[in-house]
């Protein structure tokens, strides 16, 4: 049911694990649903440095996370704020149907991280919006196989 | 052993034994006339079916010609329900069941609901068992049916039939029992336990897929459910799946035969299986009846993690089992059954069944225990339910 790639990342997922100190952590979800992500990031001079991820979730919700984390790394804040539940589906090679929400929140915790990142250090990221509290409504998403 | 797959996923289907195969065969090719017919060599396949009738109804104690074949238990519950519903339409509507049902006859009742019909769910307690006073107070005038599992497919629990046909006859209630799971892994006299219906399928026990019975009480109107020919006594119309009800037959006796001796091997295996994931992994609960409990039935719940996860890992590892988590069910809620034993959600989700059969071994048990113990430790530390907990206990 998963593509290779997702299995790659669920048996072998990056980055997992925390930073301590980080300069954003994001966490989205809700144990309800089955599903919570936490992303923490290491931010120096606009570039995310190190970012980490821990997640209750599913195979999927699993290797979304550690791809997420991939994709941001070594990117500029800019960059980072569009890695998309697309991209990340995309460098999945794809995700079954009723999972794609869970690519919706690998982007929702990526983005929870900018913004406490963004908060502490009273800085404005052009773009970012404030992330919704507990707004995880399973929303299924049909556009991706 | 890591490259053979060890299934233990037997509640959810079983191989078809090569004993079933061998008489299912000749059916296909050589003696496949339409029972129906007049000439001689058809004949020889309503008598096939005489036997198979009689395998049945000898495994639950009743007579050949309260015995209907179907093609499975979601028919078979369909047929009990709707049917009684119809049949009794004038004396009620309204019809007692539980919250923890297969859907085949949770689902039915909702769309009788739809119709016009009054459904009580009764509840049940934290080990999945009614309360049988519940039960005789919820009975009123307009009842008309009680259908109320043997024994539940996820956290397998075996309800006090008995009691319940005792205040369904007492009650002059008509009693429907769901037991798919139960037949072949539990004694049943359908007579001695008051029960009316009794639905079964074939798949569960090392028959063919695609087979099932019900059992109708001598005396209960039942409405068809299928029309068309006069197929079983005109109340299943359809050329008979001949091979398949053979096949049914030959697996039920096969399973009643050695069910004595295997449930108690299995229970054993059950019991060494609890008592060990309990006592090595932290943070664990069984769920179910202790001791109420089919033979082959055991079920987990592991806090902090997911069940569709640790589903994967076992896959990778070579063990078949299932799990109650929504991720595994296609709905983005965790099993009924666990909801209403009174799990949170979060715990329901990682929960894992594993359903013993004839083959497993006490080495099979051995090593999913091991590696049981390093798939949660390794889920745990990727879940930050578990950093939340371990940050709260400091």
């Amino acid at each position: 049911m998963y593509t290779e790639k997702v299995m790659d990342h669920f048996s072998n997922p990056r980055n997992m694990g925390e930073i301590e100190n980080a300069d954003g952590v994001g966490t989205v979800g809700n144990a309800k649903c089955g599903d919570i992500m936490r992303i923490y990031l290491k931010i120096e001079k606009g570039i995310v440095e190190d970012v980490k991820f821990k997640t209750f979730g599913c195979g999927a919700a699993i290797a979304t996370s550690s791809m997420a984390t991939e994709l941001v790394k070594g990117k500029t804040v800019q960059e980072a704020l569009h890695v998309t539940n697309k991209a990340v589906m995309e460098a999945l090679d794809g995700l079954p149907k009723v999972k794609v929400h869970c690519s919706l929140l690998a982007e929702e915790a990526l983005q929870a991280a900018l913004w406490d990142y963004a908060k502490k250090n009273g800085i404005v990221i052009e773009g970012l919006k404030e992330p919704k509290e507990e707004d995880h409504d399973h929303e299924l998403d049909d556009e991706e196989e | 052993m890591d490259k053979t797959i060890i299934y233990f996923d037997h509640a959810a289907t079983t191989s078809t034994k090569k004993e079933v195969l061998d008489e299912m065969l000749p059916y296909f090719t050589q003696s496949f006339g339409n029972p129906s017919s007049i000439y001689n060599f058809a004949v020889s396949n309503k008598n096939a079916i005489d036997v198979a009738r009689d395998q049945v109804a000898k495994a639950i104690g009743a007579d050949e010609k309260e015995i209907f074949f179907t093609s499975g238990g979601t028919e078979a519950d369909n047929w009990a329900i709707k049917g009684i519903a119809e049949s009794y339409k004038a004396k009620g509507n309204h019809i007692i069941t539980t919250s923890i049902e297969h859907h085949a006859v949770l689902h039915t009742c909702e769309y009788l609901a739809k119709n016009g019909y009054e459904i009580t769910y009764l509840p049940v307690d934290s080990d999945g068992l009614i309360n049988l006073d519940q039960l005789r107070s919820a009975i009123k005038d307009t009842t008309i049916l009680i259908t109320i599992m043997f024994a539940n497919n996820e956290i397998g629990t075996v309800q006090d039939v008995e009691a319940i046909g005792k205040i369904a006859k007492e009650k002059g209630v008509i009693f429907h029992t769901d037991a798919v799971q139960a037949v072949g892994h539990l004694p049943i006299d359908v007579h001695a336990m008051n029960i009316d219906l009794l639905s079964m399928s074939g798949h569960k026990l090392y028959g063919p897929k695609g087979t099932g019975a019900l059992y109708v009480k001598k005396g209960v109107k039942l409405k068809a459910f299928m029309h068309g020919g006069a197929q079983e006594k005109g109340r299943r119309a359809g050329t008979e799946n001949v091979p398949g009800i053979v096949g049914l037959g030959k697996a039920i006796e096969l399973a009643t035969n050695h069910m004595e001796e295997e449930s108690i091997r299995q229970a054993k295996l059950r019991d060494y299986l609890i008592g060990q994931v309990l006592d090595k992994i932290p943070y664990s609960r069984l769920n179910g009846h202790k001791v109420n409990r089919l033979p082959n039935n055991v079920n987990f719940s592991f806090q902090f993690i997911e069940g569709e996860a640790l589903l994967i890992m076992l896959d990778l590892k070579g063990v078949s089992a299932s799990s109650g988590s929504a991720c595994t069910s296609g709905s983005l809620d965790p099993s009924h059954v666990l909801l209403a034993i009174g799990l949170p959600h979060e715990i329901a989700h990682g929960s894992l069944r594993i359903t013993f059969g004839e083959k497993s071994t006490l080495e099979e048990v051995d090593y999913l225990i091991e590696i049981l113990q390093g798939i949660v430790i390794r889920l745990r530390e990727m879940s930050p339910l578990y950093d939340d907990f371990l940050e709260k206990q400091r």
